[in-house]
Protein backbone atom coordinates (compact mmCIF):
# COMPACT_ATOMS: atom_id res chain seq x y z
CA UNK A 1 0.00 0.00 0.00
CA UNK A 2 1.20 3.46 -0.80
CA UNK A 3 2.17 5.83 1.88
CA UNK A 4 2.73 9.58 1.04
CA UNK A 5 3.06 12.45 4.13
CA UNK A 6 1.46 16.09 3.34
CA UNK A 7 0.82 19.32 6.09
CA UNK A 8 -2.79 20.40 6.02
CA UNK A 9 -5.24 22.11 7.77
CA UNK A 10 -8.44 19.92 9.34
CA UNK A 11 -11.89 21.53 7.90
CA UNK A 12 -13.78 19.16 9.12
CA UNK A 13 -14.83 15.97 10.78
CA UNK A 14 -17.53 13.64 10.70
CA UNK A 15 -18.04 10.57 12.94
CA UNK A 16 -17.93 7.41 11.30
CA UNK A 17 -19.03 3.98 13.12
CA UNK A 18 -18.10 3.86 16.79
CA UNK A 19 -15.01 5.05 17.38
CA UNK A 20 -13.58 6.29 13.87
CA UNK A 21 -13.85 9.92 12.20
CA UNK A 22 -13.76 10.81 8.64
CA UNK A 23 -11.33 14.21 8.18
CA UNK A 24 -12.11 16.65 5.64
CA UNK A 25 -7.71 18.30 5.22
CA UNK A 26 -6.87 20.92 3.03
CA UNK A 27 -3.25 20.10 2.27
CA UNK A 28 -0.38 21.75 0.92
CA UNK A 29 0.55 19.24 -1.88
CA UNK A 30 -3.04 17.46 -2.61
CA UNK A 31 -5.66 20.00 -2.33
CA UNK A 32 -8.47 18.30 -0.17
CA UNK A 33 -8.27 15.09 1.37
CA UNK A 34 -10.63 13.35 3.12
CA UNK A 35 -8.96 10.70 4.85
CA UNK A 36 -10.31 7.66 7.84
CA UNK A 37 -8.69 8.66 10.94
CA UNK A 38 -9.66 5.14 12.59
CA UNK A 39 -10.20 4.98 16.73
CA UNK A 40 -9.59 8.43 17.34
CA UNK A 41 -12.75 8.78 19.31
CA UNK A 42 -11.44 6.26 21.83
CA UNK A 43 -10.55 8.48 25.22
CA UNK A 44 -6.44 6.68 24.76
CA UNK A 45 -6.03 7.61 20.93
CA UNK A 46 -2.71 8.32 19.57
CA UNK A 47 -3.96 11.45 17.86
CA UNK A 48 -7.48 12.18 18.31
CA UNK A 49 -6.90 15.39 19.95
CA UNK A 50 -4.24 16.72 16.81
CA UNK A 51 -7.11 16.13 14.26
CA UNK A 52 -9.74 18.74 15.73
CA UNK A 53 -10.76 21.42 12.91
CA UNK A 54 -8.30 24.34 13.01
CA UNK A 55 -5.13 22.16 13.79
CA UNK A 56 -2.53 22.28 11.36
CA UNK A 57 -1.01 19.01 11.30
CA UNK A 58 1.69 17.15 9.63
CA UNK A 59 0.30 13.52 8.69
CA UNK A 60 1.02 10.39 6.77
CA UNK A 61 -1.24 8.72 4.82
CA UNK A 62 -2.35 5.35 3.39
CA UNK A 63 -3.38 5.45 -0.16
CA UNK A 64 -6.88 3.53 0.10
CA UNK A 65 -9.14 2.75 -3.02
CA UNK A 66 -12.02 5.19 -1.61
CA UNK A 67 -10.32 6.88 1.24
CA UNK A 68 -7.32 7.29 2.50
CA UNK A 69 -6.04 6.34 6.30
CA UNK A 70 -4.32 8.77 8.60
CA UNK A 71 -1.73 6.78 9.81
CA UNK A 72 0.15 9.21 11.78
CA UNK A 73 -0.53 12.85 12.81
CA UNK A 74 2.58 15.06 14.19
CA UNK A 75 0.88 19.09 15.30
CA UNK A 76 2.51 21.89 13.86
CA UNK A 77 -0.05 24.75 15.40
CA UNK A 78 -2.95 23.99 17.42
CA UNK A 79 -4.45 27.06 17.21
CA UNK A 80 -5.78 26.70 20.68
CA UNK A 81 -7.49 30.06 20.82
CA UNK A 82 -9.67 29.85 18.04
CA UNK A 83 -10.69 26.86 19.84
CA UNK A 84 -11.46 28.28 23.46
CA UNK A 85 -12.84 31.29 22.26
CA UNK A 86 -16.49 31.70 20.88
CA UNK A 87 -16.73 34.26 18.48
CA UNK A 88 -13.40 32.98 17.17
CA UNK A 89 -13.98 29.84 17.02
CA UNK A 90 -17.64 30.80 15.33
CA UNK A 91 -15.38 32.82 12.22
CA UNK A 92 -13.09 30.09 11.92
CA UNK A 93 -15.85 27.40 11.67
CA UNK A 94 -16.81 29.91 8.35
CA UNK A 95 -12.80 30.16 7.15
CA UNK A 96 -13.12 26.10 7.15
CA UNK A 97 -16.56 25.52 5.74
CA UNK A 98 -15.17 28.20 3.10
CA UNK A 99 -11.86 26.40 2.65
CA UNK A 100 -13.81 22.86 2.38
CA UNK A 101 -16.34 24.32 -0.25
CA UNK A 102 -13.50 25.94 -3.01
CA UNK A 103 -10.80 23.21 -2.28
CA UNK A 104 -10.93 20.76 -4.99
CA UNK A 105 -9.49 16.90 -4.12
CA UNK A 106 -6.19 16.00 -6.00
CA UNK A 107 -5.58 20.13 -7.35
CA UNK A 108 -3.25 21.34 -5.81
CA UNK A 109 -3.30 24.70 -4.30
CA UNK A 110 -0.70 25.99 -2.02
CA UNK A 111 -2.56 29.38 -1.79
CA UNK A 112 -5.14 28.48 -0.96
CA UNK A 113 -3.34 26.49 1.84
CA UNK A 114 -1.73 29.37 2.84
CA UNK A 115 -4.24 31.63 2.70
CA UNK A 116 -6.43 29.82 5.53
CA UNK A 117 -3.31 29.33 7.18
CA UNK A 118 -2.91 33.38 7.28
CA UNK A 119 -6.51 33.61 8.14
CA UNK A 120 -6.16 31.42 11.09
CA UNK A 121 -3.05 32.90 12.25
CA UNK A 122 -4.08 36.22 12.42
CA UNK A 123 -7.24 34.68 14.34
CA UNK A 124 -5.38 33.58 16.77
CA UNK A 125 -3.63 36.35 17.74
CA UNK A 126 -7.20 37.37 19.00
CA UNK A 127 -7.66 40.12 17.14
CA UNK A 128 -10.11 43.04 18.22
CA UNK A 129 -12.43 42.48 15.22
CA UNK A 130 -12.17 39.21 14.42
CA UNK A 131 -15.72 39.29 11.79
CA UNK A 132 -13.41 41.95 9.70
CA UNK A 133 -10.42 39.22 9.77
CA UNK A 134 -13.15 36.39 8.70
CA UNK A 135 -14.51 39.25 6.02
CA UNK A 136 -11.14 39.55 4.50
CA UNK A 137 -10.33 36.45 4.41
CA UNK A 138 -13.57 35.10 2.57
CA UNK A 139 -13.19 38.09 0.21
CA UNK A 140 -9.60 36.83 -1.00
CA UNK A 141 -10.90 33.08 -0.93
CA UNK A 142 -13.75 34.10 -3.75
CA UNK A 143 -10.71 36.09 -5.56
CA UNK A 144 -8.69 32.58 -5.48
CA UNK A 145 -11.83 30.87 -6.71
CA UNK A 146 -11.60 32.81 -9.86
CA UNK A 147 -14.30 35.86 -9.23
CA UNK A 148 -11.63 38.53 -7.88
CA UNK A 149 -13.74 41.48 -7.33
CA UNK A 150 -12.98 44.79 -8.86
CA UNK A 151 -13.06 48.38 -6.51
CA UNK A 152 -10.81 50.54 -8.60
CA UNK A 153 -12.14 50.34 -12.07
CA UNK A 154 -15.20 49.41 -13.86
CA UNK A 155 -16.09 45.79 -14.02
CA UNK A 156 -17.34 46.03 -17.54
CA UNK A 157 -15.34 48.61 -19.40
CA UNK A 158 -12.16 48.57 -17.34
CA UNK A 159 -12.50 53.01 -16.87
CA UNK A 160 -10.61 53.36 -13.71
CA UNK A 161 -11.88 55.38 -11.00
CA UNK A 162 -13.74 55.29 -7.61
CA UNK A 163 -16.96 54.28 -9.15
CA UNK A 164 -19.53 54.37 -6.47
CA UNK A 165 -22.05 51.70 -7.81
CA UNK A 166 -21.56 47.85 -6.91
CA UNK A 167 -23.15 45.13 -8.84
CA UNK A 168 -22.74 41.47 -7.67
CA UNK A 169 -23.34 39.98 -10.59
CA UNK A 170 -21.09 42.04 -12.80
CA UNK A 171 -18.67 41.23 -10.35
CA UNK A 172 -17.25 44.65 -8.67
CA UNK A 173 -17.51 48.60 -8.95
CA UNK A 174 -19.56 49.78 -12.41
CA UNK A 175 -18.99 53.35 -13.75
CA UNK A 176 -21.97 54.94 -14.63
CA UNK A 177 -22.48 54.56 -17.87
CA UNK A 178 -22.66 50.48 -17.46
CA UNK A 179 -24.21 50.79 -13.96
CA UNK A 180 -27.75 49.23 -14.56
CA UNK A 181 -31.14 51.09 -13.17
CA UNK A 182 -31.34 50.19 -9.80
CA UNK A 183 -27.64 48.75 -9.08
CA UNK A 184 -26.61 49.63 -5.24
CA UNK A 185 -24.67 52.09 -4.36
CA UNK A 186 -21.05 52.10 -2.43
CA UNK A 187 -20.25 54.17 -0.49
CA UNK A 188 -16.48 55.54 0.06
CA UNK A 189 -16.03 54.23 3.74
CA UNK A 190 -17.45 50.98 2.51
CA UNK A 191 -15.17 50.63 -0.25
CA UNK A 192 -12.55 51.62 1.21
CA UNK A 193 -12.76 48.72 3.66
CA UNK A 194 -13.62 46.67 1.00
CA UNK A 195 -9.99 47.19 -0.28
CA UNK A 196 -8.50 47.13 2.74
CA UNK A 197 -10.05 43.58 3.00
CA UNK A 198 -8.83 42.63 -0.46
CA UNK A 199 -5.32 43.97 0.16
CA UNK A 200 -4.58 45.05 3.47
CA UNK A 201 -1.97 43.16 5.43
CA UNK A 202 -3.51 40.81 8.15
CA UNK A 203 -2.32 42.10 11.18
CA UNK A 204 -3.54 45.81 10.30
CA UNK A 205 -6.88 44.34 9.28
CA UNK A 206 -8.00 43.01 12.82
CA UNK A 207 -7.17 46.08 14.48
CA UNK A 208 -8.22 49.05 12.33
CA UNK A 209 -11.01 50.82 13.78
CA UNK A 210 -14.23 51.33 11.32
CA UNK A 211 -17.47 52.62 11.64
CA UNK A 212 -19.65 49.42 12.86
CA UNK A 213 -22.07 50.24 10.50
CA UNK A 214 -19.66 50.21 7.29
CA UNK A 215 -18.27 47.17 8.74
CA UNK A 216 -21.53 45.25 9.22
CA UNK A 217 -22.37 46.77 5.22
CA UNK A 218 -19.00 45.10 3.82
CA UNK A 219 -19.62 42.00 5.41
CA UNK A 220 -23.08 41.16 4.18
CA UNK A 221 -21.91 43.07 0.64
CA UNK A 222 -18.90 40.21 0.79
CA UNK A 223 -21.41 36.93 2.17
CA UNK A 224 -24.24 38.24 -0.98
CA UNK A 225 -20.93 38.11 -3.19
CA UNK A 226 -19.68 34.92 -2.14
CA UNK A 227 -23.20 33.12 -2.35
CA UNK A 228 -23.69 34.26 -5.61
CA UNK A 229 -20.61 33.12 -6.91
CA UNK A 230 -20.14 29.91 -5.24
CA UNK A 231 -24.14 29.24 -4.78
CA UNK A 232 -24.53 28.68 -1.34
CA UNK A 233 -24.18 30.10 1.91
CA UNK A 234 -21.78 29.88 4.35
CA UNK A 235 -23.90 28.19 7.00
CA UNK A 236 -21.65 29.65 10.02
CA UNK A 237 -21.03 33.21 8.63
CA UNK A 238 -25.02 33.82 10.34
CA UNK A 239 -23.65 32.71 13.99
CA UNK A 240 -20.54 34.73 13.68
CA UNK A 241 -21.12 37.85 16.17
CA UNK A 242 -20.47 41.46 14.91
CA UNK B 1 -35.91 -8.60 -2.87
CA UNK B 2 -37.76 -10.40 -0.14
CA UNK B 3 -41.58 -10.45 0.16
CA UNK B 4 -43.43 -8.62 2.10
CA UNK B 5 -43.01 -8.19 6.19
CA UNK B 6 -39.31 -9.58 5.72
CA UNK B 7 -38.39 -6.94 3.36
CA UNK B 8 -40.13 -4.23 5.25
CA UNK B 9 -38.00 -5.07 8.75
CA UNK B 10 -34.86 -5.30 6.87
CA UNK B 11 -35.50 -1.98 5.35
CA UNK B 12 -36.87 -0.12 8.87
CA UNK B 13 -33.40 -1.82 10.58
CA UNK B 14 -31.19 -0.90 7.87
CA UNK B 15 -32.25 2.54 8.57
CA UNK B 16 -30.73 2.20 12.49
CA UNK B 17 -27.36 3.64 12.64
CA UNK B 18 -24.76 1.76 11.72
CA UNK B 19 -26.65 -1.14 10.51
CA UNK B 20 -25.85 -1.84 6.66
CA UNK B 21 -28.18 -4.01 4.67
CA UNK B 22 -26.22 -7.12 5.21
CA UNK B 23 -26.21 -6.64 9.15
CA UNK B 24 -30.24 -5.67 8.42
CA UNK B 25 -30.43 -8.99 6.79
CA UNK B 26 -29.25 -10.93 9.63
CA UNK B 27 -31.12 -9.06 12.06
CA UNK B 28 -34.50 -10.03 10.39
CA UNK B 29 -34.04 -13.18 9.92
CA UNK B 30 -32.54 -13.47 13.49
CA UNK B 31 -36.03 -12.50 14.41
CA UNK B 32 -37.55 -14.34 12.43
CA UNK B 33 -36.36 -17.45 14.28
CA UNK B 34 -37.01 -16.65 17.48
CA UNK B 35 -39.85 -17.51 19.58
CA UNK B 36 -42.98 -15.10 19.46
CA UNK B 37 -42.73 -14.01 22.83
CA UNK B 38 -38.59 -12.36 22.50
CA UNK B 39 -39.92 -10.76 19.28
CA UNK B 40 -43.29 -9.11 21.05
CA UNK B 41 -40.79 -8.20 24.10
CA UNK B 42 -38.66 -6.34 21.76
CA UNK B 43 -41.61 -4.58 20.19
CA UNK B 44 -43.09 -3.66 23.05
CA UNK B 45 -39.76 -2.12 24.72
CA UNK B 46 -39.70 -0.01 21.37
CA UNK B 47 -43.28 1.00 21.75
CA UNK B 48 -43.07 2.10 25.16
CA UNK B 49 -39.78 3.88 24.69
CA UNK B 50 -42.14 6.46 22.63
CA UNK B 51 -44.72 6.22 24.82
CA UNK B 52 -43.24 6.76 28.18
CA UNK B 53 -39.72 8.22 27.69
CA UNK B 54 -39.56 11.99 27.76
CA UNK B 55 -37.90 14.95 28.47
CA UNK B 56 -37.58 16.14 32.44
CA UNK B 57 -39.56 19.28 32.66
CA UNK B 58 -36.74 20.97 34.48
CA UNK B 59 -33.29 20.08 33.25
CA UNK B 60 -34.10 17.63 30.25
CA UNK B 61 -32.59 14.66 31.05
CA UNK B 62 -34.87 11.42 29.57
CA UNK B 63 -37.18 10.59 32.29
CA UNK B 64 -40.62 8.63 33.10
CA UNK B 65 -41.83 11.74 34.89
CA UNK B 66 -42.52 14.79 35.05
CA UNK B 67 -39.66 15.60 36.58
CA UNK B 68 -36.30 13.00 35.97
CA UNK B 69 -34.85 10.94 38.62
CA UNK B 70 -31.84 13.09 39.35
CA UNK B 71 -34.14 15.98 39.75
CA UNK B 72 -36.70 14.48 42.27
CA UNK B 73 -33.79 13.18 44.63
CA UNK B 74 -33.68 15.47 47.67
CA UNK B 75 -30.34 14.08 48.50
CA UNK B 76 -28.75 15.99 45.49
CA UNK B 77 -27.05 19.33 46.19
CA UNK B 78 -29.51 21.98 44.44
CA UNK B 79 -26.37 24.55 44.77
CA UNK B 80 -24.18 22.90 42.07
CA UNK B 81 -25.40 22.45 38.39
CA UNK B 82 -23.44 20.58 36.14
CA UNK B 83 -24.34 21.90 32.13
CA UNK B 84 -24.01 18.80 29.67
CA UNK B 85 -24.36 18.40 25.89
CA UNK B 86 -26.73 15.06 25.90
CA UNK B 87 -28.60 12.60 28.07
CA UNK B 88 -26.18 10.02 27.60
CA UNK B 89 -23.45 12.50 29.21
CA UNK B 90 -25.51 12.36 32.88
CA UNK B 91 -25.46 8.95 32.58
CA UNK B 92 -21.09 8.98 32.04
CA UNK B 93 -20.90 11.35 34.88
CA UNK B 94 -23.14 9.53 37.50
CA UNK B 95 -21.05 6.50 37.09
CA UNK B 96 -18.35 8.44 38.38
CA UNK B 97 -20.15 8.63 41.37
CA UNK B 98 -18.10 12.20 41.84
CA UNK B 99 -20.98 14.50 41.31
CA UNK B 100 -23.72 15.17 44.03
CA UNK B 101 -25.29 18.19 42.29
CA UNK B 102 -27.98 18.78 39.49
CA UNK B 103 -27.62 18.76 35.80
CA UNK B 104 -28.89 20.55 32.86
CA UNK B 105 -29.13 18.92 29.60
CA UNK B 106 -27.93 21.38 26.43
CA UNK B 107 -29.40 18.88 23.91
CA UNK B 108 -26.24 19.19 21.85
CA UNK B 109 -23.36 21.89 21.12
CA UNK B 110 -22.98 25.29 19.22
CA UNK B 111 -21.60 24.02 16.35
CA UNK B 112 -21.44 26.76 13.60
CA UNK B 113 -20.17 24.56 10.71
CA UNK B 114 -23.88 22.50 11.46
CA UNK B 115 -25.62 25.63 11.67
CA UNK B 116 -26.61 25.47 15.47
CA UNK B 117 -26.29 28.63 17.19
CA UNK B 118 -27.02 29.51 20.91
CA UNK B 119 -30.84 29.47 20.29
CA UNK B 120 -31.42 25.78 19.16
CA UNK B 121 -30.45 24.73 22.77
CA UNK B 122 -31.79 25.04 26.25
CA UNK B 123 -29.73 28.23 27.10
CA UNK B 124 -32.31 30.12 27.53
CA UNK B 125 -34.11 27.84 29.85
CA UNK B 126 -30.67 27.43 31.90
CA UNK B 127 -30.56 31.36 32.19
CA UNK B 128 -34.14 31.10 34.00
CA UNK B 129 -32.59 27.86 36.14
CA UNK B 130 -30.05 30.18 37.63
CA UNK B 131 -32.99 33.27 38.61
CA UNK B 132 -35.67 30.78 39.77
CA UNK B 133 -33.30 28.48 41.87
CA UNK B 134 -30.50 29.34 44.68
CA UNK B 135 -27.63 27.96 42.29
CA UNK B 136 -23.80 28.92 43.28
CA UNK B 137 -21.90 27.13 41.15
CA UNK B 138 -22.31 26.03 37.53
CA UNK B 139 -19.70 23.12 36.08
CA UNK B 140 -19.64 23.72 32.49
CA UNK B 141 -19.15 19.55 31.36
CA UNK B 142 -19.69 19.93 27.87
CA UNK B 143 -17.39 17.39 25.08
CA UNK B 144 -13.56 18.74 25.00
CA UNK B 145 -13.71 19.14 21.41
CA UNK B 146 -14.52 22.52 18.86
CA UNK B 147 -18.35 22.27 19.38
CA UNK B 148 -17.67 22.05 23.27
CA UNK B 149 -15.41 24.49 23.84
CA UNK B 150 -16.65 27.02 22.00
CA UNK B 151 -20.33 26.45 23.90
CA UNK B 152 -18.44 26.62 26.66
CA UNK B 153 -16.75 29.52 26.00
CA UNK B 154 -20.28 30.97 25.11
CA UNK B 155 -21.70 30.10 28.26
CA UNK B 156 -19.02 31.08 30.23
CA UNK B 157 -18.98 34.51 29.07
CA UNK B 158 -22.78 34.83 29.18
CA UNK B 159 -23.09 34.05 32.84
CA UNK B 160 -20.31 36.09 33.68
CA UNK B 161 -22.21 38.64 34.45
CA UNK B 162 -25.03 36.85 36.76
CA UNK B 163 -23.93 36.08 40.60
CA UNK B 164 -22.48 32.34 39.82
CA UNK B 165 -19.15 30.39 40.11
CA UNK B 166 -18.74 28.92 36.50
CA UNK B 167 -15.95 26.21 36.16
CA UNK B 168 -15.23 24.09 33.61
CA UNK B 169 -14.51 20.11 34.07
CA UNK B 170 -10.58 19.27 33.97
CA UNK B 171 -8.78 17.59 31.10
CA UNK B 172 -5.86 15.93 30.70
CA UNK B 173 -4.56 12.78 30.19
CA UNK B 174 -6.39 8.94 30.43
CA UNK B 175 -5.90 6.84 33.62
CA UNK B 176 -3.36 4.18 32.57
CA UNK B 177 -2.05 6.26 29.07
CA UNK B 178 1.21 6.76 29.04
CA UNK B 179 2.66 10.53 28.52
CA UNK B 180 4.81 9.64 25.35
CA UNK B 181 2.02 8.72 23.27
CA UNK B 182 -0.12 11.69 24.48
CA UNK B 183 -1.03 14.62 22.17
CA UNK B 184 0.44 17.91 22.78
CA UNK B 185 -2.62 19.74 23.01
CA UNK B 186 -4.26 16.99 25.77
CA UNK B 187 -0.71 17.14 27.40
CA UNK B 188 -0.48 20.90 27.64
CA UNK B 189 -3.89 21.16 28.75
CA UNK B 190 -2.78 18.44 31.28
CA UNK B 191 0.07 21.09 32.51
CA UNK B 192 -1.75 24.29 32.24
CA UNK B 193 -4.49 22.35 34.73
CA UNK B 194 -2.22 20.88 37.01
CA UNK B 195 -2.70 20.96 41.01
CA UNK B 196 -0.87 21.28 44.01
CA UNK B 197 -0.67 18.08 45.98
Amino acid sequence: MALYRDQGIVLRTYKLGETDRIVHLLTQGRGKVRAVAKGVRRPGSRFGGRLEPFSHVDLQFYEGRNLDIVNQAELITPFATVRSDWALSACGSTMVEGADRVAQEDERSNRLFLLLLDGLRTLAAAPQFPAVVLDAYLLRLVSLAGYHPYFDACSSCGAPGAHGVFSIAAGGALCRRCAPPGASVLDPASRALLMALLGADWAVLGATAVEPRTRRAAGALVHSFLTYHLGKPLRAWDLVPR
Amino acid sequence: MYEGPVQDLIEELGRLPGVGPKSAQRLAFHLLAVDRADAERLARAIVQLKERVRFCARCFNVSEHEECRVCRDPRRDPSVLCVVEEPRDVQAIEKTGEFRGRYHVLGGAISPIDGVGPDQLHIRQLVARLGEEDIGEVVLATNPNIEGEATASYLGRLLKAMDVRVSRIASGLPVGGDLEYADEVTLGRAFSGRREL
